[in-house]
């Protein structure tokens, strides 16, 4: 290491060019001024004290390849560095070719195509691990299924509760403000029931079982993924899908239509308490009112709701999970994809079930 | 020994270092000279790592002076310090390259941060030290992820010395490769060493590694480093703590010897 910091500098003497100083990483920058102002003329003289590889590589470009031209004055060591490196020069090789935008459009398309098969392909899995359930109960593992009955059923219930309970009484407010003006105070009973039963109580619960429990299936699978975890069973003899899947497709199937009855008796509650504040309708009354005009239909339309929604929490969950490989980082890019995915798919299958009662006149 | 007087890299003085009530290190001294290839040696807990992070100026010792390229190191501001640490190469045990940029990027970063470089000069100056630890060209373009173990700790190297470090530190170089790999990642050692005037420190638990790479071995035990000679002496040592790390390999290799003969 020498101490003295000399600039690398290339100089016009009577008759060289002269090429001294320090080239070596620290002065990387002025290394490359003098190669773009001394481009044309080779040095033919050299005085250089220190040399590395990064000086190396700029040298050569100033000096050019050809040993025969290089300058007098170099040291042997600095000569073998310069062969040493030259032999090393290597271009960039060319990365994937970038696609045009069109073409970009339809291998996303593709993928999404791909990725929807893949999602199907993984109910199909689910459907047929369910049906083997039937022949072989014994499979089931009953300690881990009421693990997930009490970690993403019982352990949900109070922010369930208050979100549904707080929407209630959202919608009251601003129903029943609009139905004061009418003097139609007592409607706000079916506007509440209705919105809550047949749409709002599903849906918020969904939404929330997907944050806090999907997410949580993805993270869990993915790590496990990264870890081995799952080869790991299948080379024990057993079958992942019994042990990491299937409790949590019968736990959340079968906590998820109690949560959204919660969440509906939660949302009427809340309801029921701002419009006897509101709209002076006592609980008595709204009772009564509840019990003469609002069709039992209602509750059921939104109660079969709750498993299918499970149903595709638990499979986009899942599906994510195993999808995970590479780093940690894919854990992280799979739990956001699966909320994201599982919240989607739910509002699709939301609409498409209120175009299939509408037809059936429910 | 009759040779000039040689340039001091590293020199530890009285180190002490200590995780609450656990005492790692007391009064620890260790010289390593430029050009040295230098193995970190001991039994688990013996601090390997823990010394190697205080050369690395990753981790200050609780009491003592580390002298690096003859400047003691408390005395130096943080600019100082950072000017050291780009003079110091070091490659971690699981590579630590970052995941969201290719090994290329990997390798450009340091060298886009120290100086206003062109694009071009970038990627020359990365795709020299990507040839350099043998990688293949096309590992440019990959995402860390996508390597395997050997090109993983490759790619890491081929960062380290991106900025033409003196002294290249590597912890556990070659754990978790098979043996023709390590082997083959020793080789590229001896050859960086060999034609980049490098001073190399490793920590390894590998002795085909340290029979292989290094000349001299330091030995930690009793807090202290107990021996610092060539491996060769080092296995005759007669110091109970260091027979008894290399007594099983001894064994090995008489038994492989034996077998070899017979």
């Amino acid at each position: 290491m020498s101490e003295q910091a000399e600039l690398p500098t290339v100089s016009r003497t009577q008759e060289s060019i002269l090429v001294g100083g320090c080239w070596d990483t620290r002065f990387l920058q002025q290394q490359q001024q003098l190669l773009d102002a001394w481009r044309q003329s080779a040095p033919t003289e050299a005085d250089i004290h220190v040399l590395d590889t990064n000086g190396a590589v700029v040298l050569l470009q100033l000096l050019g390849s050809d040993p025969e031209r290089w300058p007098q004055g170099l040291t042997q060591e600095q000569i073998y560095l310069l062969t040493f490196v030259k032999g090393r020069l290597t271009d960039v090789p060319t990365s994937e070719k970038r696609l045009n935008p069109l073409a970009e459009l339809g291998r996303q398309t593709l993928h999404s195509v791909v990725h929807a098969r893949q999602l199907l392909d993984f109910a199909g899995q689910l459907s047929v691990l369910l049906l083997s359930l039937v022949k072989h109960p014994r499979q089931l593992k009953v300690k881990l299924l009421l693990d997930v009955v009490q970690r993403d059923g019982l352990n949900a219930v109070p922010i369930i509760a208050l979100l549904a309970f707080l929407l209630g009484a959202v919608i009251a407010f601003q129903g029943g403000l609009q139905l004061a003006t009418y003097g139609a105070n007592i409607f706000v009973v079916e506007l509440i029931s209705l919105t809550m039963l047949r749409e709002l109580a599903p849906l918020i619960c969904a939404i929330i079982v997907a944050g806090r429990s999907g997410s949580a299936y993805a993270a869990q699978l993915a790590t496990m993924q990264m870890n081995q975890e799952v080869v790991a069973l299948k080379s024990l003899g057993q079958d992942p899908f019994v042990w990491l899947v299937l409790p949590k497709l019968l736990g959340l199937m079968l906590v998820m239509p109690l949560l959204t009855v919660l969440s509906m008796l939660a949302g009427i509650g809340g309801g029921m308490l701002v419009a006897s504040i509101q709209l002076d309708l006592g609980a008595v009354e709204f009772i009564q009112r509840f019990a003469s005009t609002v069709d039992p239909v209602h509750f059921w339309v939104g109660l079969i709701k709750a498993p299918v929604f499970a149903l595709l929490i638990v499979n986009v969950g899942c599906m994510q999970g195993f999808l995970a490989k590479g780093g940690a980082e894919a854990v992280g890019h799979r739990t956001t994809r699966s909320v994201v995915q599982s919240i989607f798919l739910v509002i699709i299958v939301d609409a498409l079930f209120s175009i299939l009662f509408a037809q059936l006149g429910w | 020994m009759a040779m000039l007087e040689r340039n001091k890299i590293v020199e530890l003085q009285a180190i002490a270092t200590q995780f609450a009530d656990h005492v790692v290190h007391h009064q620890l001294d260790l010289t390593i000279y430029q050009g040295e290839r230098v193995a970190l040696v001991g039994g688990s807990g013996t601090g390997k790592s823990v010394l190697l992070s205080e050369i690395a100026l990753l981790r200050e010792p609780d009491a003592g002076e580390i002298m690096l390229f003859g400047q003691p190191v408390t005395q130096l501001s943080g600019q100082g310090l950072a000017g050291l640490r780009k003079q110091i190469g070091m490659m971690f045990q699981q590579g630590a390259l970052f995941s969201s940029l290719t090994v290329l990027e990997n390798i450009i970063l340091p060298l886009q941060e120290h100086q206003r470089l062109s694009q071009s000069l970038l990627e020359e100056l990365a795709m020299l030290k990507l040839r350099l630890t043998g990688l293949p060209e096309q590992a440019a373009h990959l995402y860390p992820q996508s390597l395997s173990g050997g090109m993983l700790k490759r790619a890491a190297v081929a960062r380290a010395l991106a900025l033409d470090p003196a002294l290249l530190l590597l912890d556990e170089p070659t754990a978790g490769l098979d043996p023709a790999g390590a082997s083959a990642f020793d080789d590229m050692l001896l050859e960086l060493h060999a034609s980049l005037n490098l001073t190399l420190i490793l920590v390894t638990h590998d002795l085909d590694s340290i029979w292989r790479v290094t000349d001299q071995v330091a030995f930690l035990g009793d807090q202290r480093v107990l021996a610092k000679q060539p491996i060769e002496m080092m296995v005759k040592d007669e110091h109970p703590v260091i027979k008894a790390y290399f007594a099983n390999n001894r064994a090995k290799r008489a038994a492989i010897k034996l077998e070899s003969t017979a």
